[in-house]
């Protein structure tokens, strides 16, 4: 009997055809682990889980506490606040620490960088990789260790592959090649996208395709953590809603709701906000007092 | 790129021509739909559509850089790195050599702050040959509000230059490189965008100045109905024009008094309003500048007049290089200079707070 006559709902048909079954017969004789090629059982995802403990340290010890020692890899989180609070530079700030080596409790990993805006000023990346440096050779000091700090500046600033990206086009072609371009780089192990709403937010005439293009590389990029074991960091921006009779702030484009975020970070003038929508974690919001 | 036709990619002769059956024609027509619309519109296979837009998106995709490379290309061909030295020794340091290229530098006030002062000193700057440290090119000086005086311009260079500015024909050329628009309406403005397009292109204008943005707003100040701002176009195209041409672009906004109920909060706030209230009113200085959120993202490094108690104060208040840092200033015949070197670092609650509109 052919698959196509099964009275089965239509994804699924699709599904099987796409995966090569097209008879019944082909079905009987594959066992289920055959076909839930793509599933996982629990125990293989605990040992994932475990795997995942490597975080990138955001040099910041109450925002480190609050996310369990910092962005986590196979993970998706988003940043979001007003202009000028420190977005950016919290970007540039990751695509330095992912660097650390491993010796001093980094992922020794390299960084790319999303630019959609032009914020990313090269000038502050090279501060940011100075000071670095400065705080390895303090901690060399401080333990009097014998692991030689080999890396400059410029070491930094070589291992953060910056990609200027002007149009949403471009915007889904680079998520697009991520992928290709992981695989020849494999020790990226951090992708900043500055900022994720930019382009999305004007030009776009028709909102629900813009709703599902949105999805889709939501989607893409929470793949892209899983398969690679890497962080993905999207900044984005605020605007207002009118909710509750009143015009509130919300972060652009509400990708939230794309339900692939591991978490969700709004930065306001005197407190940090974050918002874990994972699975499992049950706070809601917790407030942090952070200093910029 | 996003334009990129899809014959000219070099795609498997069967799907390009399933591609130009179905009138797709360019990256951006492709790009533009999910791989399921693509799977059904085209009604190929999805491991087809996913190999024919991995193709597709690396041939789209612009080619990275290090961040190392960015950094000595620019240090290599551009003055100082990227950078218009204002002279004013601790600004200059605060953002690591001057007014950067490439990006957006808003200078926000009340009237009469020395925003229109700022942009004449700047002018000047840009034009001086590059031995006495200027980028010895054309500057064009949008002057919305009338406010531009060549006389001024002409007194602070011969105070702060007296040697060029006082020797033959000197001040006619500096003041002859700087082309003054003075738009009366909106679409005076935008036709005056395009051509600046063109000349920018041909790579003679060092500087941008737009004095005022806010003024070429129409209704002025009425609260409007948030959806798309009149000049959120004009805004792309400023910010892809600094981009592109490498080129500062320095634009003055006025502010106004907010109002408690104009504040905006984040939802998680809400509940806590009365108590948020109360701390504004000891927190937050009561500027604002307008233009609305769109624009607040786009500026990236925000320098704030203000005239306090009889001192002036250039706060230097959204900067990726540097703290929130407040230097006081005077207005002499030579421009601005200020007091001293050493900017006092603001504490957070005398940030503005930004509010949109």
């Amino acid at each position: 009997m052919e698959v196509s006559k099964l009275p089965i709902s239509a994804t699924q048909r699709g599904k099987l055809i796409s995966a090569g079954y097209t008879s019944l017969s082909s079905i009987c004789s594959a066992s289920s682990s055959d076909i839930s090629r793509g599933t996982q059982t629990a125990w293989d995802m605990l040992q994932e889980e475990q795997e995942s403990l490597a975080r990138i340290t955001t040099s910041c010890a109450d925002l480190d506490n609050i996310l369990g020692g910092g962005i986590g890899c196979r993970e998706v989180t988003e940043i979001g606040g007003v202009p000028g609070i420190g977005k950016t530079q919290l970007g540039i700030q990751l695509a330095v620490n992912v660097q650390i080596p491993v010796e001093f409790g980094g992922l020794g990993g390299k960084a790319i960088y999303i630019d959609t805006e032009g914020s990313f000023m090269v000038e502050r990346a090279l501060q940011i990789a100075e000071a670095c440096v400065e705080d390895m050779l303090e901690y060399n000091r401080f333990l009097r260790n014998d692991c030689q700090v080999k890396t400059q500046p410029k070491d930094i600033l070589e291992n953060i592959f910056y990609f200027r990206i002007c149009s949403y086009t471009e915007q889904s072609a680079v998520i697009n090649y991520l992928d290709k371009f992981v695989s020849e780089h494999k020790d990226v192990k951090v992708v900043i996208i500055d900022s994720i709403a930019f382009h999305f937010r004007h030009g776009f005439v028709d909102l629900a395709l813009r709703t599902r293009v949105l999805s889709g590389i939501a989607l893409k990029l929470m793949n892209l953590a899983k398969k690679f074991s890497l962080a993905v960091v999207l900044l984005n921006q605020v605007t207002t809603k009118y909710t509750e009779g009143s015009f509130q702030l919300c972060l652009a484009l509400a990708m939230n709701v794309m339900h692939t975020l591991t978490s969700h970070l709004i930065f306001d003038q005197h407190q940090l906000h974050i918002q874990l929508l994972a699975e499992g974690s049950g706070i809601p919001h917790q407030e942090v007092k952070g200093s910029k | 790129m996003a334009n990129k036709l899809i014959s000219e990619m070099r795609l498997p002769k069967s799907i390009a021509n399933i591609f130009a059956a179905r009138n797709i024609t360019t990256a951006k027509d492709a790009l533009s739909l999910t791989e399921l619309e693509l799977m059904k519109l085209l009604d190929v296979e999805l491991s087809e559509v996913r190999s024919a837009l991995a193709l597709m998106s690396e041939i789209v995709c612009p080619p990275y850089q290090t961040a190392l490379l960015l950094m000595e290309q620019r240090a290599a061909t551009e003055h100082l790195g990227g950078h218009l030295p204002t002279r004013l020794k601790g600004l200059d340091a605060a953002l690591c050599g001057g007014v950067p290229f490439g990006v957006v530098t808003e200078l926000v006030g009340p009237p009469g702050t020395g925003k229109t002062q700022f942009c004449l000193k700047l002018s000047l700057l840009a034009a001086l040959p590059a031995h006495y440290g200027g980028l010895d090119g054309g500057v064009i000086y949008i002057d919305v509000e009338s406010t531009f005086s060549s006389r001024r311009m002409i007194e602070m260079g011969a105070s702060s230059f007296p040697e060029i500015f006082h020797s033959k024909g000197m001040a006619q050329e500096m003041a002859g490189r700087i082309l003054v628009l003075q738009p009366t309406s909106l679409s005076e403005f935008t036709e005056s965008l395009e051509k600046i397009k063109v000349s920018l292109l041909q790579n003679q204008v060092k500087l941008l100045v737009i004095d005022s943005m806010e003024a070429l707003v129409p209704g002025g100040h009425e609260q409007r109905a948030p959806g798309q701002h009149p000049l959120s176009w004009h805004i792309s195209l400023i910010t892809s024009l600094a981009e592109f041409s490498r080129i500062p672009i320095v634009v003055t906004n006025q502010v106004r008094p907010q109002s408690h109920d104009e504040s905006c909060l984040y939802p998680f706030q809400v509940q806590k309003m009365d108590r948020i209230l109360k701390d504004r009113t000891r927190y937050y200085s009561h500027i604002v500048a307008v233009l609305g959120f769109h624009w607040a993202h786009a500026v990236t490094i925000r320098l704030v007049l203000e005239a306090k108690s009889g001192q002036r104060f250039m706060n230097v208040e959204k900067s990726p290089t540097s703290p929130p840092l407040a230097f006081s200033f005077t207005i002499n015949p030579s421009g601005i200079s200020l007091l001293t070197d050493d900017g006092t670092e603001m504490v957070v609650p005398e940030t503005c707070n930004l509010s949109s509109r």
